[in-house]
């Protein structure tokens, strides 16, 4: 049998030479596509119905490796650069579009889309377009409102249409209670910091993803330091009205009976007092969502 | 060697051409000609664009569909009817065997499909004229021909060692996997422990049809890269090698009825 | 010399649902065949004819043994060059014609494109499909086949040619002209080895035969040392029925028609039955000696439980 043993021998040598190259080649391939390629073929898509077609019946299917590549895609902090927002609306579209009822797209989607850069995409009105879509498409699904609501009171300021969102989503059966709260308070006291503070207890009492809550409590974390800092520049204005000058630190304000100890942030930092007379934050960092400009 | 290898690759093709296949050329044609004007009635605007995405499509599924329906019986047939007798007591050897069967079907295929892009072609002038950029069209098609290769050596492959119906089978599914593939590497990137270590591994041993699925961009005027076109083209030869050395292996072990 | 050697060749296949047990197909056999002889291989059907031949064709794997074919090991793809082989109830590609077959055959043997272009034509004339050479084989009869088949064997001009059955599910016209081509073989100085369960037809062709059965080699010899090895008998015949009770005692065999006697007895008691007949006042028509078949020898061979050979 020596023949055969060398042909065997020979032919088992090259397939793994061979599969070995198949294997270079492949990552030099994936290098030089590129990530967003893949992605790209839904610029190409006439629409998302004539993709439910051709996907013969699979089309839920196709909607969970669509709504995959978006999160992968999206979710990857090292894309950040370069990311390609464009891409996103016509991924969740046409993933909506093959399955209409993939809230999570609709929800996490829209909240992705509508949030500025770095978060997000920052599209908002895009992002009203997805989850007007997901609403007309699951009419019971009545959180889909308080996402709407949400995209519309935080990223768009629309305190009318916000309004307008949470009270048709608590006319649905089912909702909570504190949607119509929030419908009121939108309405009347949209501006105000408190309605803010109750959306955010909202969110964060009722979710049940750690990542929400996380940022639910960042929100309210920030509030709180506004509502802080505020305060601790209307006493720093009663201080220069009396003494005629600035402080200069804490310690000057709390002899002058004005500070009963050292303001300390919600994490338990010193607050930073400015020789212009401002408050700030010592790590802006913690306090992403702190406005600045709010009432200047 | 040479003068046998070329033997067996030419009857392959011509048992190809004598069992009517390229007659799928007529279907092709059917095909292109009704495509245009009736989806151009859904957008107006769209023609070109329908006709590129049908032709194109339509050469890369008929052309699959012919690797696998002749692919699968390469091997087992001539087992089945013990034509083989007579042609292993020559001086063939089993790897030139294959190699020629082989060799054979991508004959085909690339005749196939070169007869297809000249329609194609014609079809495109014949409607809207031609543009520089439908240049660019051939890069699909060239990328089509490199996915046959890689179809062909996996039914070649199956053909060695499992019945028709099973082969076919196995083709399909790898088909629709490979045309996911860059998926499943999504899927192995996100997964830990043991399912990483699988996912990768069935990542890489499956052939990846996406990246030689250029069919989109093209249609929309983008040109691919040369470098790109390179390590396409050597992947998709180092795949189908393998593949065929595999079967060669499988072969060459082989005990006939 | 010897034109094959063959030496302690088994096959063993794995049976049953585990594998486990072991079907020998074949038990070892070893025989030599010389250079220009016709070699009848012969037993009942099953008995291992095929299984031998796909063994030297390397179509299958032995379990164990070896063989040679003009001095070379079995399995050298190159000897391949100067063999040809018919495989039983042989299936050509349908869709070539007669001509294309050979000349892709002749091809694969190795064999020139001007000695092609010279030999098929007149080799299809020799097996008598001069006129049908451009028909596809799809629409042959089996006898047609058969006379293709022989003709790929023997296209590249080789050394030696390996036939199994040759004549099957041929009519009696088929098989004479499949005779007739063998003997052209034979006369050409090839060496054949055939395998066939009719006997007939090795008896006319062989010099040599050998009987296999249930695997293994029962027996081996020359066609005409076989015959002469069963019993001799020779045949009387005579009229003078009333002296058949005075010889009967002697006789294999008998029949009477009137007072016509038809005894069969041992070739050496012949001449004691003649002395007893003329003491008879019989009147003696024929004495005829008959030859042992090869049927007997074939049937005694496989009959018998144990390995002889003679």
């Amino acid at each position: 049998m020596n023949r055969n043993r060398l042909a065997t021998s020979l032919f088992a040598v090259l397939l793994v030479l061979f599969f070995a190259g198949t294997v270079l080649c492949r990552s030099q391939v994936e290098k030089l596509r590129g990530k967003e390629v893949t992605l790209e073929e839904v610029l190409y898509m006439p629409s998302g119905k004539s993709v439910k077609r051709l996907s013969l019946g699979y089309s839920s299917l196709l909607a969970d490796i669509y709504w995959t590549r978006a999160v992968q895609y999206f979710g990857e902090k090292s894309n950040q650069r370069s990311m390609r927002y464009d891409l996103l609306y016509p991924l969740l579209d046409i993933t909506t579009d093959l399955d209409p009822h993939l809230i999570v797209s609709y929800e996490f989607g829209s909240l992705f889309l509508s949030q500025p850069p770095p978060e997000g995409a920052g599209q908002p009105e895009k992002a009203v377009a997805l989850v007007e879509k997901g609403i007309r498409e699951n009419p019971s699904y009545w959180r889909l409102y308080f996402t709407l609501g949400f995209i519309h009171y935080l990223d768009r300021r629309d305190y009318k249409a916000a309004s307008e969102a949470f009270f048709k989503g608590s006319e649905v059966p089912g909702a909570l209670p504190w949607m119509k709260v929030m419908a009121a308070r939108m309405a009347e006291h949209g501006e105000d910091r408190s309605t803010a503070l109750y959306l955010w207890k909202a969110v964060y009492d009722t979710s049940i993803d750690p990542q929400v809550k996380d940022t639910a409590m960042q929100h309210l974390a920030s509030l709180r330091a506004e509502q802080d800092i505020e305060q601790l520049e209307q006493r720093v204005k009663l201080y220069r009205e009396r003494t005629g000058v600035l402080p200069s630190r804490w310690l000057d304000m709390i002899r002058a009976g004005l500070l009963p100890g050292l303001p300390q942030d919600p994490d338990g930092t010193e607050y930073k007092l400015l020789p212009d007379g401002t408050v700030d934050v010592q790590d802006p960092a913690k306090y992403r969502f702190l406005d600045r400009n709010r009432n200047k | 060697m040479i003068s046998r290898l070329t033997a067996i690759t030419l009857n392959t093709f011509r048992e190809a051409v004598r069992d009517r296949v390229l007659y799928n050329l007529i279907l092709f044609v059917l095909l292109l000609v009704a495509s245009a004007p009736l989806f151009g009635q859904i957008s107006i605007g769209m023609e070109r664009l329908i006709l590129v995405n049908v032709g194109l499509s339509s050469i890369s599924l008929f052309g699959v569909i012919i690797a696998i329906f002749i692919g699968i019986g390469l091997v087992s047939k001539e087992i089945e009817k013990k034509t083989l007798y007579t042609i292993l007591s020559r001086p063939v050897r089993r790897w030139e065997f294959i190699v020629g069967k082989y060799l054979g079907l991508i004959m085909t295929l690339v005749v196939n499909t070169a007869l297809m892009t000249a329609g194609f072609y014609i079809a495109l002038l014949v409607t809207k004229g031609l543009h520089k950029t439908d240049a660019l069209l051939l890069v699909a098609i060239y990328f089509t021909v490199l996915q046959f290769l890689i179809v062909t050596a996996l039914t070649v492959l199956f053909s060695t060692f499992s019945s028709p119906i099973f082969s076919a089978i196995f083709a399909f599914a790898l088909f629709v996997i490979g045309t996911f593939a860059e998926d499943l590497k999504n899927f192995a990137a996100i997964s830990k422990g043991a399912a990483k270590l699988l996912a990768t591994a069935a990542a890489y041993l499956m052939p990846n049809f996406a990246s030689l699925n250029v069919i989109a961009q093209t249609a929309h005027d983008q040109g691919v890269g040369g470098r790109l076109i390179l390590f396409n083209t050597l992947y998709a030869m180092l795949y189908s090698a393998s593949a065929v050395a595999a079967a060669v292996l499988i072969f060459e072990r082989r005990n006939l009825k | 010399m010897f034109a094959i050697e063959i030496q302690g060749l088994s096959k063993d296949y794995a049976v049953g649902f585990w594998k486990k047990q072991l079907r020998p197909a074949l038990k070892p056999l070893s025989l030599a065949i010389k250079t220009g002889e016709t070699f009848g291989f012969l037993g009942p059907n099953g008995a291992g004819k095929t299984t031998t031949l796909k063994l030297l064709m390397s179509i299958i794997s032995p379990t164990s043994g070896t063989a040679t074919i003009l001095g070379e090991s079995f399995l050298d793809p190159e000897v391949k060059r100067r063999i040809g082989f018919l495989p039983e109830q042989p299936y050509f590609y349908d869709y070539l014609s007669a001509h294309e077959l050979l000349d892709y055959y002749a091809q694969l043997s190795g064999v020139s494109l001007e000695t092609r272009q010279r030999k098929i034509d007149s080799l299809l004339n020799r097996v008598g499909l001069g006129d049908v050479g451009n028909r596809q084989l799809r629409k042959f009869s089996k006898g047609m086949l058969q006379r293709v088949g022989i003709a790929q064997a023997i296209i590249h001009d080789p050394e030696v040619v390996f036939l199994d059955e040759p004549m099957s599910g041929l009519d009696p016209l088929g098989r004479h002209e499949v005779r007739e081509l063998i003997q052209g073989l034979k006369d050409e100085g090839k060496t054949i080895f055939f395998s066939t369960h009719i006997l007939s037809d090795a008896e006319a062709l062989c010099d040599r035969v050998a009987v296999i059965h249930k695997g293994e080699l029962r027996g081996i010899g020359a066609i005409n040392e076989i015959r002469t090895s069963v019993a001799e008998r020779s045949e009387v015949i005579w009229d003078g029925a009333h002296a058949l009770s005075a010889v009967s005692g002697s006789l294999v065999e008998s029949h009477v028609t009137g007072e016509t006697v038809r005894g069969i007895v041992r070739s050496e008691d012949v001449d004691s039955l003649l002395e007893k007949l003329r003491r008879e006042r019989t009147r003696l028509i024929s004495v005829t000696p008959l030859h042992g078949t090869l049927e007997e020898y074939f049937l005694a061979r496989t009959a018998e439980q144990e390995k002889v050979i003679s």
